[in-house]
C-alpha cells in the first residue's frame, strides 16, 4: 500500500533575534490510507510544529513532506482540525463545512458540493443542526463540525492537534469513538483517510491509534514507534491495553 | 422570549423616564428663570417642532434644514467609509504598510476636524464641499482605527484554516478577515456617524453657509430665538437616536453570531 504522507529528514529551526531553537531534526515516517497514527512527546517537543508543517502553515528548513494524493486533480493532501474548533463564528455549521469547497482552488460543482456537505452532516450526526451557528453548539458538536469541514475537501490525511483536550472526559470518549467510526465509514465509502493525531494522553493514543510515534525532546527525532494491534472498539481495562499504555507512558517519560 | 420582551420594555421605560425627568427639570427651570433669551419654555420649542414644513425665521423650514444637514452627513460619512475601510484592511493586513503610515495617522488623528476649516475654505471655497471635507475628516479616523483594530483582532486560527485550505490572499481577506473584523468595523461606523453629526453642525455654524441645522441654530442665536435653537437640538438628537437605533438593529441582524443575546 502506498503511503498518503511521506516525511523525510524533516528539520525545523526557529530563529528569534540571535536565538536559534532547533525543534525538529531528521524526522522521517510514513502514514498509510485508513491508518490512525498518533504522535506523542513531551510538551514543546515540536508535535504541533510538525502538524503545521504538514498542513503548509510553517515553512520547512530541510527535508521533505510529500502527499501523493495532493497531485491528483487538485485534491487536498492534508486538512487540519485545530485544538479548539476554529470554526468561523459568522458561518452556519453547513457553511463552515462547505468553506473549503467554495474556494477557487476547488473544482467541485455546486450539486456535488451540496451532496457532500449533506453526507458529512449525516456522518458527524449534525444534520438537524446544519443552520445553527457555532455559538449555539456544544464543544463536542463544534469539534465534529470541524472534522466534517476537514473531510469536505476529501484529504488523504487529516491532521488533528489535540482536538479533544478542551472537552470533558465523557465528550472526549464519545468523540474518540466517533473518530474511528468516521475513519471506517470514509474507508467503506472509498475515500480512505489517514488520521495523524497529536495527543498528550497515552490512554487516548492507545485507544485510537494503529501506530504511535513517540518523539524525543528538542530537537525532536523519533524516539520510538509502537504498533497497537488491538481490535476496535478497545477497552481501556484490557490487560493488553494497559500494558501498551504503560509502555507508551514509559517511552514519553523516559 | 417573554422574558426578553419584558427586559426590553423595562429598559425602554428606564430610558424614557430619564428623558422625562430632564424635560421636567428644563420646564421648571424655564418657569423660574422666566426669560426666553436664556431658557425657552418647552411649549415654545414644541411649537417650532410641530410645524416642520413652515419657514423658520423667514428662511428654510426645519425639515429642509434637517434634510440639508442629513445629505451632508451621509455624503461625508460614506466618502470616509469608502476610503477608511479599504485602507484599514490594507494597514491591518500588511505590517509594511502599517510601518509607513502609522506615525502619519497618529499625528493627524488628534487634530479636531473643525481645525481643518481654514484649509477646507482655502482649498474648496465656502459651502458644501468644505463641509463635506470637515465631516470626512471627522468620520474617517474612527472608521480607519476600528478597521485596523478589527483586522488585528481576527484570530490567527481562522486565517490558518483559510491558509490550510489554500485560499489565496484575496480569498483570505474576503472570507475571513472582513467578516471576522466586521463587528469592530461596525462599531467604528457607529462612532463615526455620531462624530459626523457633530461636525456638520459645527461646520454649518461657520460663515459662508446658508442652510442646515447648524446654520439655523447660529442664525436663531443671532436673532435671540432660543426656541428655534432648542428645536434644532431636538431634531439633531432625534436623528442621532434614530441612527444609533439603526446601527444597533444592524448589529443584532448581522452579528447575532457573536452570541451575546
Amino acid at each position: 500500500m502506498d503511503p498518503v504522507l511521506t516525511v523525510r529528514d524533516l528539520a525545523k529551526t526557529f530563529v528569534e533575534g540571535e536565538q536559534e531553537c532547533s525543534v525538529l531534526q531528521g524526522l522521517s515516517f510514513d502514514a498509510f490510507p485508513g491508518e490512525i497514527l498518533c504522535i506523542m512527546g513531551t510538551s514543546g517537543c515540536g508535535k504541533s510544529t510538525l502538524l503545521r508543517m504538514i498542513a503548509g502553515l510553517e515553512t520547512i528548513d530541510s527535508g521533505s513532506i510529500s502527499m501523493p494524493g495532493q497531485q491528483e486533480g487538485g485534491k487536498a493532501g492534508a486538512a487540519m482540525v485545530f485544538q479548539d474548533d476554529a470554526l468561523f463564528p459568522w458561518l452556519s455549521v453547513c457553511d463552515n463545512i462547505s468553506y473549503g469547497l467554495k474556494l477557487g482552488n476547488q473544482d467541485v460543482p455546486g450539486d456535488v458540493a451540496s451532496k457532500r456537505v449533506a453526507d458529512l452532516l449525516e456522518l458527524v450526526r449534525l444534520t438537524p443542526f446544519s443552520t445553527y451557528y457555532p455559538y449555539q453548539l456544544s464543544g463536542g458538536m463544534k469539534q465534529r463540525a470541524a472534522v466534517a469541514r476537514a473531510l469536505a475537501v476529501q484529504p488523504g490525511i487529516i491532521l488533528m492537534d489535540e482536538p479533544f483536550s478542551a472537552l470533558d472526559p465523557f465528550t472526549r470518549r464519545e468523540l474518540q469513538d466517533e473518530i474511528t467510526r468516521i475513519r471506517d465509514t470514509a474507508s467503506a465509502d472509498g475515500h480512505p483517510v489517514a488520521i495523524l493525531l497529536v495527543t498528550h494522553n497515552p490512554e487516548e493514543a492507545v485507544y485510537l491509534a494503529d501506530r504511535i510515534i513517540v518523539l524525543s525532546d528538542r530537537p525532536a527525532a523519533i524516539h520510538g514507534v509502537i504498533d497497537v494491534r488491538l481490535p476496535h472498539p478497545r477497552s481501556i481495562s484490557d490487560r493488553e491495553f494497559l500494558v501498551i499504555r504503560e509502555k507508551v507512558t514509559g517511552l514519553v517519560k523516559r | 422570549m417573554v422574558r426578553n420582551n419584558k427586559q426590553t420594555i423595562s429598559n425602554m421605560a428606564k430610558g424614557l423616564a430619564v428623558i422625562l425627568l430632564f424635560l421636567v427639570i428644563w420646564e421648571i427651570a424655564a418657569i423660574i428663570i422666566n426669560n426666553n433669551y436664556i431658557l425657552p419654555r418647552l411649549g415654545d420649542i414644541l411649537l417650532v417642532l410641530v410645524h416642520p414644513l413652515a419657514s423658520v425665521l423667514g428662511g428654510a423650514s426645519l425639515a429642509q434644514n434637517a434634510a440639508v444637514s442629513l445629505r451632508e452627513v451621509l455624503t461625508g460619512f460614506f466618502c470616509a467609509v469608502a476610503i477608511a475601510v479599504p485602507l484599514g484592511l490594507l494597514i491591518g493586513t500588511s505590517k509594511e504598510v502599517d510601518s509607513y503610515l502609522n506615525a502619519f495617522i497618529q499625528m493627524i488623528r488628534p487634530v479636531p476636524p473643525i481645525a481643518w476649516m481654514p484649509f477646507a475654505i482655502a482649498w474648496f471655497g465656502l459651502g458644501f464641499t468644505s463641509i463635506i471635507f470637515i465631516i470626512f475628516m471627522g468620520a474617517f479616523f474612527p472608521v480607519l482605527i476600528n478597521t485596523i483594530d478589527g483586522v488585528h483582532g481576527v484570530r490567527t486560527q481562522w486565517t490558518d484554516v483559510a491558509r490550510m485550505f489554500r485560499a489565496t490572499s484575496l480569498e483570505r481577506v474576503r472570507t475571513v478577515v472582513v467578516p471576522g473584523a466586521m463587528p469592530v468595523i461596525w462599531t467604528g461606523l457607529r462612532v463615526a456617524f455620531a462624530v459626523a453629526w457633530m461636525c456638520v453642525v459645527a461646520a454649518e455654524m461657520l460663515p459662508g453657509t446658508s442652510a442646515g441645522l447648524g446654520f439655523m441654530i447660529m442664525y436663531a442665536y443671532n436673532l435671540g430665538q432660543l426656541q428655534v435653537i432648542g428645536a434644532g437640538m431636538v431634531i439633531i438628537g432625534i436623528i442621532g437616536l434614530g441612527a444609533d437605533l439603526l446601527f444597533r438593529a444592524g448589529q443584532a441582524r448581522f452579528f447575532h453570531w457573536q452570541g451575546r443575546g
